[in-house]
C-alpha cells in the first residue's frame, strides 16, 4: 500500500511555475528517492508534504486521508536549509524542537537522553549549540527529526556536511528506521546513495515529473544489452568477424587483451555469444554494462531539456 | 495554541536570562533611584555652615543676618591685617566692603583661600547687600519708612483651572508627564520592536526556521515571538517599578526620612523661609521659583493616574504590537542585519515624526494636528499619551484606541503575509516590488 500519494500538485509563485501536474506515489515501508536538478521543484513539493505552503491544486493523501494538521506529528523533517539557535544549550533545544512537534516534556527527555546516549552526545547536553562541530549539529538536527518515531520521515540532503563516518553512521540509521517500519522520502543530489538506498524514485525536472519507479525495474529498462568482453589470443578485428546478431560497439587492444562492448541484437542470449566468440580466443571475463543512475539522471533530464526546449521554441 | 505557548516561553526565558537583560534590569533602578537621592544629598551637603567674616568700613551693611548655611562674623579691624590673619582665622571667606570717597558704598570683594564660594553666597550677599541699601535710601531721601515699602510690594500669580471640572493644572507638569510617557512609549517599541527583527533574522540565517515552520504555522511563531517579547517589555518595566521603589525605601530606612521627596520639597521651603527670617516682603519677592515647584508637586497629585497609567499600559502594549509585527516583516526579509535599513524608514518615520510634532502639540494640545495625529494608529501611541495628561475628550480616546487596534490587526495580517514568504527565501535582494508580490500571494 502507497502511504503517501500526491496527486496533481500545481503551484506556481509569482512570475514561475514550481510544480507542473506533479504526481508520486510512495510505498509503505520503502525508500524513496526524489531527484531533479536544482531549482526543479523538489524542495517545493517537500515543503507541500511538510504543509509550509499549500498546493494550487491537487491533493496530498497520507495513508489514505487528506493531509491534515494532525498529520504533523507523524512526519519528520530534516530540511535541506538547516541549523539551530546558536546561542541556546543543546538540551534545551531539543527539547523545545520536540515539544513543538507534539512530544510531552517527559517523553521528549526520555527519548532524547537515548538518542544522545547512542550518538555519543550526552557530554554536550549543557553546552552551547556555537562550540558544537557542524557534524555535531548535524547529528542533533537529525536526532530531533527521527525523535517522535514518525511514520514518514523526509531527508531533504542529509549526507551534506558528514564526513564519511558520519555519513555511514547516519545511513545506518536510516535504513534501520525503514526496517522498523518508516517510510523515507529522501532528497539528494548524490547518486550513489540513492543505489545504496533507495527502492523507488521520482525525478523531477523543470516542474514536471519525468520519471518514477522502482530503482531495480529503471535500471533494467534502460538496460542497452550491451556487454563488456576481455579476450586473448584474437588478433583481428572482431567487427568483421561476428555475424549480425551482435554489434561491435567499441574494442581496444591493451596489453595483448582485446576489451570488446558488444551489443547483442535479435534477442539473443549471452549463452549464445560465448559460443559465438568461443572459436576466436580465450574468454577472460564478460560483464553486463549497467547504466549507473547517475547517467539514467543525466540521460533523462537532457533529453527532457533537449525535448522542452524544442517544444518552447516551437510555440514561440 | 499550545505551542505558541510553548514558542512564548523559549522566547521570554532565552532573553530573560540574558545578562544583558540582568544588567539593564539592575543599571535601570539604579540610576532612577540616584536620581531622587542624589539631589537629597546635595541639598545635605549645602547645609553646612559656612562662617564669613565680614569687614564693613562703611557701617551700613551691619544687619545681613546669618541663616543655616551663612554665618555673618564682624571685625573690626583694618583691611591688611584681616588678609594676613585669614588663614587663622578659620572661615571660609572675607568680605571687605570698602568705604568710597565718591561713589556710593555699593562695591564688595569676597576674598577666599581654597574653596572659591559658591554662586548661591555671592548672590545671597548681593540680595541681601541690595535690599538693605535700598530701603535705606528710601527711607533717607523719600521718608518712605520700612512698613510703607512692605505694604508696596505685590506678587503676581496666575494659576489655570479647568472650567468644568474644577482641576487646577500647571502646563509645565503637564507637559512633562506627557513627555516622558511619549518618549517611553517612543523608546520602547524600538527597543523591543528591534528585538523581534533580530529574533527573527536568527532564525531565519541560522536556518532553524524552517525545523520550526514544518512543526508549527510560522504564524503561530511570528505570535509566539511578539508576545513573549511583549512580556520581557512588560517584566522589565515591573522590575524596574519594584526595584526602584524598594531602593528608595532601603534609603529612607537606613537614613530615617520617611520621604525624600517630602523632604527635598520642605527643604527649599525651610531655605527661603531661613533666608529672610527678618523680610518677610523679601522673601515673597524671592520665591517665586521654590513657589513653582511647590505648585509643580501638589499639581501632581491632579491628574486622574488611573487613565493615564492604564491608557500608557494599553498604548504601549498595542503601539507595540503594531510596530513588531512590521519589524518581524522586515527581519523576514533580509538575509542580515546590514539589509534592514532600506525598509526601515516606512517605520521611523512615523515614530520620529510623533515625536518632533510633540512641541506644536503642547502648544495646542486640541488642535487639529494633535487631533490627527492622535488618531492615527501609527502615530497615536506616542501622541496621544503627550496630549492625555491636557484632557482628551473621551469619545477621541476611544476612537483613537478603537483604530489603533484595528491597525494592529490590519499590520499584523500584512505582516504575516510577507513573513510567511520571506523566512523561507534565502540568499535574495528583496526590493519594495518583492514585497508587493508577497502580499498578494
Amino acid at each position: 500500500m502507497d502511504l503517501l500519494v500526491a496527486n496533481n500538485i500545481t503551484k506556481r509563485f509569482a512570475n514561475h511555475v514550481a510544480l507542473n501536474g506533479v504526481s508520486v506515489s510512495v510505498p509503505e515501508q520503502s525508500i524513496f528517492g526524489l531527484l531533479g536538478p536544482n531549482g526543479a521543484g523538489k524542495t517545493t513539493l517537500i515543503r507541500i508534504i511538510n504543509m509550509i505552503s499549500m498546493p494550487d491544486e491537487g491533493e496530498i493523501l497520507l495513508h489514505g486521508e487528506k493531509l491534515h494538521k494532525n498529520h504533523i506529528e507523524s512526519i519528520g523533517y530534516l530540511p535541506e536549509e538547516r541549523g539551530l539557535y546558536k546561542k541556546m544549550k543543546v538540551g534545551e533545544q531539543a527539547l523545545y524542537l520536540a515539544q513543538l512537534r507534539g512530544l510531552s516534556y517527559g517523553d521528549a527527555m526520555k527519548k532524547l537522553k537515548y538518542w544522545f546516549d547512542k550518538f555519543e552526545l550526552l557530554g554536550w547536553w549543557n553546552r552551547k549549540v556555537e562550540e558544537l562541530s557542524k557534524g555535531m549539529q548535524q547529528k542533533i538536527q537529525f536526532i530531533v527529526t527521527v525523535l517522535h518515531d514518525p511514520k514518514l520521515l523526509i531527508f531533504d540532503e542529509p549526507f551534506s556536511g558528514f564526513d564519511p563516518i558520519n555519513a555511514s553512521l547516519i545511513k545506518d540509521e536510516i535504513l534501520r528506521l525503514r526496517d522498523n517500519g518508516a517510510t523515507i522520502i529522501f532528497s539528494t543530489h548524490n547518486m550513489a546513495s540513492v543505489e545504496e538506498l533507495c527502492d523507488h524514485i521520482a525525478l523531477i525536472n523543470k516542474s514536471k515529473k519525468i520519471l518514477e519507479g522502482r530503482v531495480s525495474e529503471i535500471k533494467s529498462s534502460y538496460k542497452s544489452d550491451i556487454y563488456k568482453v576481455e579476450i586473448t589470443g584474437f588478433n583481428k578485428q572482431l567487427k568483421d568477424t561476428l555475424n549480425h546478431d551482435f554489434e561491435v560497439v567499441e574494442e581496444t587492444y591493451k596489453n595483448e587483451v582485446l576489451e570488446a562492448q558488444i551489443k547483442i541484437l535479435n534477442k539473443k542470449s549471452t549463452n549464445e555469444l560465448i559460443m559465438a566468440l568461443m572459436p576466436y580466443g580465450n574468454i577472460h571475463a564478460m560483464q553486463e554494462i549497467v547504466p549507473t543512475m547517475n547517467d539514467i539522471f543525466i540521460a533523462k533530464v537532457n533529453s527532457d531539456t533537449l525535448h522542452y526546449n524544442t517544444n518552447s521554441s516551437l510555440t514561440e | 495554541m499550545k505551542k505558541t505557548l510553548i514558542i512564548i516561553k523559549r522566547e521570554y526565558l532565552s532573553r530573560v536570562k540574558k545578562r544583558s537583560f540582568i544588567v539593564m534590569t539592575i543599571l535601570g533602578p539604579l540610576l532612577m533611584a540616584a536620581l531622587m537621592i542624589v539631589p537629597y544629598y546635595i541639598t545635605k551637603l549645602d547645609k553646612e555652615q559656612k562662617i564669613i567674616n565680614v569687614l564693613d568700613e562703611t557701617g551700613i551693611y551691619n544687619k545681613l543676618g546669618s541663616n543655616e548655611t551663612i554665618k555673618f562674623n564682624y571685625i573690626y579691624t583694618d583691611i591688611e591685617t584681616a588678609i594676613a590673619n585669614f588663614d587663622q582665622s578659620n572661615t571660609s571667606a572675607l568680605l571687605y566692603i570698602p568705604k568710597p570717597s565718591l561713589t556710593e558704598p555699593t562695591n564688595a570683594i569676597l576674598y577666599f583661600a581654597d574653596k572659591q564660594p559658591g554662586n548661591t553666597v555671592t548672590s545671597y550677599i548681593q540680595d541681601k547687600m541690595k535690599y538693605i541699601y535700598e530701603n535705606k535710601k528710601l527711607m533717607e531721601l523719600y521718608g518712605i519708612d520700612k512698613k510703607q515699602i512692605d505694604e508696596a510690594k505685590v506678587r503676581i500669580t496666575i494659576n489655570s483651572e479647568n472650567i468644568k471640572t474644577g482641576e487646577k493644572n500647571l502646563p509645565l507638569a503637564t507637559t512633562l508627564i506627557g513627555i516622558f510617557a511619549g518618549f517611553l512609549i517612543y523608546f520602547s517599541i524600538f527597543m523591543y520592536g528591534n528585538q523581534v527583527m533580530r529574533g527573527v533574522i536568527e532564525e531565519k540565517t541560522s536556518r532553524i526556521v524552517e525545523i520550526i515552520v514544518s512543526s508549527v504555522k510560522p504564524f503561530q511563531l511570528l505570535l509566539g515571538k511578539i508576545v513573549g517579547i511583549a512580556l520581557v517589555g512588560l517584566t522589565q518595566f515591573l522590575l524596574w517599578i519594584v526595584l526602584t521603589l524598594s531602593i528608595v525605601t532601603v534609603f529612607q530606612m537606613t537614613i530615617g526620612h520617611k520621604n525624600i521627596v517630602k523632604t527635598e520639597q520642605t527643604q527649599i521651603t525651610k531655605q527661603s523661609n531661613t533666608l529672610f527670617p527678618e523680610n518677610p516682603d523679601m522673601k515673597k519677592g524671592q520665591d517665586s521659583d521654590n513657589e513653582m515647584i511647590q505648585s509643580l508637586l501638589n499639581s501632581i497629585g491632579n491628574y486622574n493616574y488611573t487613565l493615564i497609567i492604564a491608557s500608557f499600559f494599553f498604548f504601549f502594549l498595542f503601539g507595540y504590537l503594531l510596530y513588531a509585527a512590521l519589524f518581524a516583516a522586515i527581519g523576514s526579509a533580509v538575509d542580515n542585519e546590514a539589509d534592514t535599513q532600506q525598509f526601515m524608514l516606512p517605520i521611523t518615520i512615523p515614530l520620529i515624526l510623533a515625536f518632533i510634532l510633540a512641541q506644536p502639540i503642547i502648544e495646542n494640545p486640541q488642535g487639529p494636528i494633535a487631533f490627527w495625529f492622535s488618531i492615527i494608529p501609527l502615530t497615536s501611541p506616542i501622541v496621544m499619551m503627550i496630549r492625555l495628561p491636557f484632557g482628551v475628550p473621551v469619545y477621541e480616546l476611544i476612537l483613537s484606541m478603537g483604530l489603533l487596534v484595528f491597525g494592529f490587526i490590519f499590520c499584523t495580517w500584512l505582516a504575516a503575509k510577507i513573513y510567511r514568504t520571506g523566512i523561507l527565501m534565502y540568499g535574495k535582494k528583496i526590493s519594495y516590488r518583492e514585497l508587493w508580490k508577497w502580499l498578494r500571494y
